[in-house]
């Protein structure tokens, strides 16, 4: 090894120094500190007080909701993404531009935009709700109306993370299968998904944080019923300004972990996919030796 | 299994990849389709495969109709420019794809397609590297992988895309050998793309020749070499000095250089002469048939021979002229960077204005073939 290191172009000593104290200083007072605080008024009263709060049948009404909302979200996305990301890359069509954009749709309005509209088409007096209205379905103000904006504003994250990949293995693998004699379904599972496997995983994880995370467009479709209608973040609100700030704290603590668990799961994706892509290097560099 | 295209025809949008065209194929030929890129190789031997669909015409697989045929049934082995090998899968799992995706009812045991994947490893002398994953592997070792896997279902017609593009040269003349090798004993019925003139003209049996999608010429590789039948063809086989010339006091002239036919009667016109480069001679002064001087601006050997290139004087020519010669009558000639030579051909092919578009031949028989007129 060569101990002279020569300067990389920036690298001066004061300057590198300087930036990165003030990054970890900035992260940690714009992104740790506030996370150990919600924990720490979460804890306030001690564990009990916090299970107590956890445990009141509200809470755990809001819990399960958000929970089952993120169950279905996920699945319907899943599919509807890879179909999309699959008819966009694989196929040649006319307004196939527009569709790619269209996918940016959800990320690029407001959700409380998004809640309106839905709001207005499937309202009482919406195009839709009108008929829902006359058979009888409740989806505004209920469980389907929250399910529904979830899944408008979480359906960018599969397809946006499979697109480029799509893009970039091209369909030589999947035209040879089919030469080879494989039906769709073979062609499916054998060649694409593993192909693709990691990148979904990963637009699972994004989807999952988005779907029990959203707050703007469910606000303005739930209604807000409390043990009815009320999402975890909801919740949080609700208490928060029924001034129970310690209630409030333990049930946010529960959106931070399932933040928390997330960043774990897709560190470990992107390690596990780097150590087969690493593994496979040093075996092929220990043959070549 | 013979091949049959009759008025095969495609369009990319506005773009006409593939005029209507014929073809026909016969049982167990390696059929070589040479042209430049955008010439519709590519996509006839797609469309021969089922992957793109022709907007008119008719294929035939022997007496079956293929034309409405799917892919996945027409049964074809083929190999991808770029492998497309599975990449999460081990060689001797991309060897087996075909086998494993057979309907359960026809599919061979387990056992037997371990028995059959073995073999076919074995063949394309590969059998080490079974448990290895693609992205572990050379390009040459890539390629024979995929041929195998493109050879498990026994297909009788195997498509190769551009099958030795990106090897280096050595690997891909042994790749030649050992893919004709193959061909002979298996008997299958090849077609595969190149834009290489000397793999199209080494490996096939039959050359076809495209360009612009249509399909300038067909024939067998010595045949093509010695009677082009277009400008075209006899371009792109390369190794040609063209002259282009204007009929001015009953010779071909251009600028100060000048031919003189040696047949008189219909190529009194404007026109190309085509002058292969072993078929040039070089003197140090005109003669009465011939006038084209050259300067002599480098002698490189390639091989057995000595590549020597010229650039014309008092005249144009849009590349420079290239004579070849073996070393021992180099040495001979005394030929140095530098030196004023005249050319004379002893063979041109002459492409008149007002010609059908196929060349005349013509020798100049004051030159006995193998003399080289170099008065010293």
């Amino acid at each position: 090894m060569n101990s002279f290191k020569p300067l990389k172009v920036g690298e001066a000593p004061l300057i590198k120094w300087s930036l990165i104290t003030l990054a970890v200083l900035l992260a940690m007072l714009l992104l740790l500190l506030p996370l150990v605080s919600i924990f720490q008024q979460a804890f306030v009263g001690g564990w009990e007080r916090y299970i107590e709060h956890l445990s009141q049948p509200d809470s755990l009404h809001a819990i399960g909701l958000t929970l089952m909302v993120a169950a279905l979200t996920v699945p319907i996305n899943l599919v509807f993404g890879v179909m999309l990301a699959w008819s966009v890359t694989r196929f040649e069509f006319p307004g196939r531009k527009l569709l790619i954009t269209l996918i940016d749709i959800p990320f690029a309005v407001s959700p409380v935009v998004a809640g309106l509209l839905y709001l207005l088409l499937y309202g009482n007096s919406g195009w839709l709700g009108a008929w829902l209205f006359e058979h009888d379905l409740q989806v505004m103000f209920a469980w389907p109306g929250i399910l529904l904006v979830t899944i408008f504003v979480t359906c960018p994250f599969v397809a946006r993370e499979l697109i480029p990949l799509m893009q970039q293995q091209g369909a030589s693998e999947e035209e040879a299968a089919v030469i080879l004699g494989a039906s769709w379904w073979q062609l499916f599972r054998r060649v694409t998904l593993p192909n693709i496997k990691w990148a979904l995983i990963y637009g699972v994880i994004l989807t999952n944080a988005r779907a029990v995370g959203e707050f703007g467009a469910v606000a303005v479709v739930s209604g807000n019923i409390r043990g009815e209608t009320n999402t975890l973040p909801l919740h949080v609100q609700l208490l928060y300004e029924d001034y129970q700030a310690e209630a409030a704290f333990a049930s946010a603590s529960l959106l931070a972990l399932i933040a928390l668990f997330t960043l774990m799961l897709k560190a470990l994706v992107e390690w596990r996919q780097q150590r087969s892509l690493s593994a496979n290097n040093n075996q092929q560099q220990s043959q070549s030796l | 299994m013979s091949i049959r295209l009759t008025n095969i025809s495609k369009k990319f949008g506005q773009f006409q990849a593939l005029s209507p065209l014929n073809l026909d194929i016969q049982e167990g030929e390696m059929i070589g389709l040479l042209g430049p890129s955008g010439s519709g190789k590519t996509t006839l031997l797609r469309i021969i495969a089922g992957l793109e669909g022709a907007d008119s015409g008719h294929i035939h697989f022997g007496n079956r109709d293929v034309t409405q045929v799917h892919v996945r049934d027409r049964r074809v082995g083929f190999v991808f420019q770029n492998y497309a090998l599975f990449r999460h899968m081990t060689v001797a799992d991309n060897v087996a794809f075909g086998l494993e995706v057979i309907p359960k009812k026809q599919r061979p045991s387990v056992a037997e397609i371990q028995k059959r994947v073995s073999h076919l490893l074995e063949m394309v002398q590969l059998g080490h590297l079974a448990q290895r994953y693609p992205e572990q592997l050379s390009g040459g070792q890539k390629q024979r992988i995929a041929l195998a896997r493109a050879l498990a279902t026994q297909p009788e017609v195997l498509l190769l895309d551009e099958p030795f593009g990106a090897l280096d040269a050595k690997v891909r003349k042994e790749l030649r050998r050992w893919l004709r090798s193959l061909h002979d004993e298996l008997k299958f019925t090849s077609v595969f793309v190149t834009h290489d003139q000397d793999e199209a003209l080494e490996l096939s049996d039959r050359v076809v020749v495209m360009s612009n999608g249509n399909i300038e010429q067909v024939n067998t590789p010595i045949e093509l070499y010695a009677q082009p039948n277009s400008r075209f063809v006899f371009d792109f086989l390369g190794n040609v000095n063209r002259f282009e010339a204007s009929w001015q006091q009953n010779r071909w002239t251009n600028g100060d250089a000048f031919l003189v036919p040696p047949e008189q009667a219909p190529l009194q016109q404007n026109g190309a002469l085509y002058v292969r480069s072993h078929e040039l001679a070089l003197a140090d002064k005109p003669n009465s048939q011939a006038h084209i001087p050259l300067t002599i601006v480098a002698i490189t050997p390639v091989g057995a021979e000595v590549r020597v290139e010229l650039a014309p004087i008092g005249w144009q020519s849009e590349e420079l002229w290239e004579a070849t010669f073996t070393h021992h009558h180099l040495q001979e000639l005394g030929l140095q960077k530098g030196s004023v030579v005249y050319a004379t051909p002893r063979t041109a092919y002459f492409f008149g204005e007002q010609g059908d578009g196929s060349p005349v031949r013509q020798s100049w028989p004051f030159l006995p073939p193998g003399s080289l007129a170099f008065d010293i």
